[in-house]
């Protein structure tokens, strides 16, 4: 119990949790979905048909996800465009979606769902992936759950949740911050996304998807919460 | 808003509020309806909507869809392609449509189709058959055909039935009040055509009221009031 964290959090507690839907007017569905300053918009387009025609699949329809960093995003300019990064959190952002949704009604389709990382301190990929599971479910797109994601972290020998960009790049006695990001579909309790960078003990690993479990049920229920409100305030505008 | 309960479907809660994932009802007295699905004794909601309870059965209505195609529905589409034998039109579905040159109601040089129906050109039409993936559809009916002039307006499907009303009460209503004709398609595009534009606008203006505001009770009410203030 070395290590501090700097925001006073205690080990299991997140940032402040923000999550709206309904943020993109144009969009068939849309969310926001914020940890503290990590802010990610998801904007969902479709099922549509597929093109080129080669790329479709007859059985089913598709996810196809973009992961995107906007360029004042961080502290020095990102370079706009695709990436390396970016195509593989893309990719591993549609795997983490797909276990969730039902898209056997849309043969030869495409659901694209846009990620949008508008300011960045760690934790975007689950800040996205949160925002993305909410946006498919505006979009009225059949889904058997919610997807729900948080980064879990050993700092210094201690698993805390949600990291921000400072504890993430902490380093004590040559020992680096190992990160975790894990999503889950919270109702059935399976992973659906787990990647690890830099080294943690097999104990410490099922401690930090424990912990990460738990934290997850929290934020399915602000995700809930979001999309059950879009109904009462549009009612209150009625009044106005 | 204590119409609009949390929680599950009971012998006094009708309608509740729900997300993908989570249990309407339990118990083998309730039927899944609509997009919910039946896992053990519960029944789960498959989308993000209003849960209804209509005697046994459980039902989801979306709060937004996206408009699946079905036998003899009236919608509007746009024209993005000509064939040798037919148009090809966006219907605003995940799928797109064909009107074959025999469904037409006119008799047409095959060789100059576009004389008839060109690139971006509105219809009125009829869905005749849906097999699969293929949509076709007529023009053989009354009130069909081109699009000459007026406003196109497009709302999400879920919000027709609402827009039309019981029985066209809606619908009838605004046309009565604004003096336009109003045709709304079930794909959620809506056409407007008034003597004047003021009147064209105030039409348009309350079926989009109508389209952000579902679950209210008493609504052909309310936007009457409020087509009558707008006068």
């Amino acid at each position: 119990m070395t290590y501090k964290r700097s925001d006073g959090r205690e080990a299991d507690e997140t940032r402040k949790i923000r999550a709206e839907v309904g943020v993109v007017p144009r969009a068939d569905g849309s969310a926001l979905f914020a940890f503290g300053d990590t802010i990610a918009i998801a904007a969902v387009y479709g099922p549509k048909p597929l093109h080129p025609q080669h790329l479709q699949n007859p059985e089913k329809g598709l996810l196809r996800c973009y992961y995107d960093m906007m360029s004042f995003s961080v502290g020095e300019r990102k370079r706009p465009g695709p990436s390396r990064r970016s195509s593989e959190i893309s990719f591993v952002t549609t795997n983490a979606l797909m276990p969730a949704l039902q898209l056997g009604n849309f043969p030869g389709t495409v659901v694209d769902v846009c990620i949008s990382i508008l300011q960045a301190n760690a934790g975007t990929r689950c800040a996205g992936i949160n925002a993305a599971s909410m946006a498919l479910a505006h979009a009225g797109i059949s889904m058997s759950d919610l997807v729900t994601a948080v980064s879990v972290g050993q700092i210094d020998g201690q698993i805390a949740v949600d990291l921000t960009k400072e504890e993430e790049d902490y380093e004590s006695g040559g020992e680096k911050t190992t990160d975790i990001p894990i999503s889950f579909l919270p109702l059935s309790g399976k992973i659906s996304l787990l990647q690890l960078d830099g080294g943690i003990k097999a104990e410490k690993l099922k401690e930090a998807i424990e912990i990460a479990q738990k934290t997850c049920s929290k934020i399915y229920e602000e995700q809930k919460k979001a999309l059950k409100n879009i109904i009462s305030r549009k009612e209150e505008k009625i009044k106005e | 808003m204590e119409k609009y309960q949390q929680g599950k479907i009971s012998e006094e809660k009708t309608r509740v509020i729900v997300v993908p994932g989570e249990v309407i009802a339990s118990g083998e007295s309730y039927l899944p309806g609509d997009n919910t699905k039946r896992e053990d004794k519960d029944i789960i909601a498959n989308k993000f909507g209003l849960a209804e309870k209509e005697g046994r059965l459980v039902k989801v209505i979306p709060l937004a869809e996206k408009y699946m195609p079905r036998k003899g529905n009236v919608v509007i589409g746009k024209i993005i392609d000509v064939t040798f034998s037919g148009w090809i039109v966006d219907i605003n579905s995940c799928y797109s449509a064909f009107l074959s040159v025999k469904e037409c109601a006119k008799f047409l040089n095959k060789n100059n189709l576009i004389e008839y129906l060109d690139f971006g050109d509105m219809i009125i039409a009829e869905v005749l058959e849906v097999r699969h993936r293929a949509v076709d559809l007529t023009l053989k009916a009354r009130g069909l055909g081109k699009i000459e002039n007026g406003i196109i307006i497009k709302i999400n499907s879920s919000k027709v039935p609402r827009v039309i009303g019981r029985g066209g009460s809606m619908v009838n209503m605004i046309k009565h009040e604004s003096e336009c004709r109003i045709t709304v398609g079930q794909n959620g595009i809506a056409w407007i055509k008034g003597e004047k534009l003021e009147n064209e606008l105030l039409a348009k203006e309350a079926i989009m009221l109508i389209a952000t505001k579902p679950f209210v009770e008493g609504l052909t009410e309310k936007i009457k009031k409020f087509l009558e203030s707008k006068k």
